[in-house]
């Protein structure tokens, strides 16, 4: 197999997760969409690693397992602030939160 | 290798179509449904190289436990159950074009860096010998002597983050 099928598999996802990141103004989809972006990431690893040769397949291995615990951190904290964002405005349309714009 | 290749062309499409419809669907609940999709073809693609691990982690992580956390998200800012319109701003455009153009860029660098490099092939060794060498065994090894200090870094991370969830989404 091409290392790039894999490479381009994860080219595609990053893609769509960054137009979901820009497109969507509900909270939880975005949070979905930075789900996809850190997948892509991981195919990315584990496609590289396993370039290679064995000993860089295992490291790719332990990068992509630490990458899926920060995500689950991420989206436990990130949740939270949707949450938060809920109860005080009764919405969680991403573009109403524009307290900091200029 | 053509199986591969033919489990690859599958899962690929499948994984592409469900990234797609999470980020154009106008229903929250399908998007964490199709999120299900995307995440369970990326985790078929690890077999397929020979993480098996991996795999199971991202079934059991993302599948098991974030999806579960998304629906919960969804259920407690009361989102619309059905269609619902108003998802996506006014920048939906750009928003493409943004990343059509980052598509292209990543694509011209990808096949001009790797070309048609190949995998090195592992048909021809054992399944004793390719477990030995990256099975679940070795990553253990790795993560608990080479990268003992970045796992115990992220279970404090983890804790912090706990801690840090329920401070902000518990009522006074």
């Amino acid at each position: 197999m091409l290392v790039n099928q894999f490479l381009l598999l994860g080219a595609v996802l990053f893609c769509v997760g960054v137009y979901g990141v820009l497109a969507r103004r509900n909270g939880v989809l975005v949070l979905m969409s930075i789900e996809l972006i850190l997948n892509a990431v991981n195919i990315n690893l584990l496609a590289l690693g396993s370039l290679q040769g064995p000993q860089a397949a295992v490291v790719g291995q332990v990068f992509a397992l630490f990458v899926i615990t920060i995500a689950a951190a991420e989206v436990g904290v990130g949740l939270a602030i949707v949450l938060l964002i809920y109860r005080n405005r009764h919405s969680v349309d991403l573009d109403e939160v524009d307290l900091m714009k200029g | 290798m053509i199986a591969q290749n033919i489990a690859f062309t599958i899962l690929a499409a499948v994984a592409t179509l469900a990234a797609v419809r999470v980020v154009t669907t106008r229903n929250v609940v399908h998007a964490a449904l199709y999120l299900v999709m995307v995440l369970a073809s990326v985790g078929a693609l690890y077999v397929l190289l020979v993480a098996e691990f991996v795999a199971a982690v991202q079934i059991l992580i993302y599948i098991g436990a974030i999806v579960v956390l998304f629906l919960f998200g969804i259920m407690l800012t009361r989102a619309t159950i059905g269609a619902d319109a108003g998802l996506d701003n006014d920048q939906r455009w750009i928003a493409a074009v943004t990343g059509l153009f980052l598509l292209g860029v990543l694509t011209f660098v990808l096949v001009d860096a790797f070309g048609d490099d190949r995998l090195p092939s592992l048909e021809n060794m054992s399944r004793e010998a390719l477990t030995a060498e990256r099975g679940t065994g070795a990553v253990g090894d790795a993560i608990f002597s080479t990268y003992l200090v970045p796992f115990e870094v992220v279970s404090v991370l983890l804790l912090a983050a706990l801690v840090g969830a329920i401070v902000l989404a518990r009522r006074e």
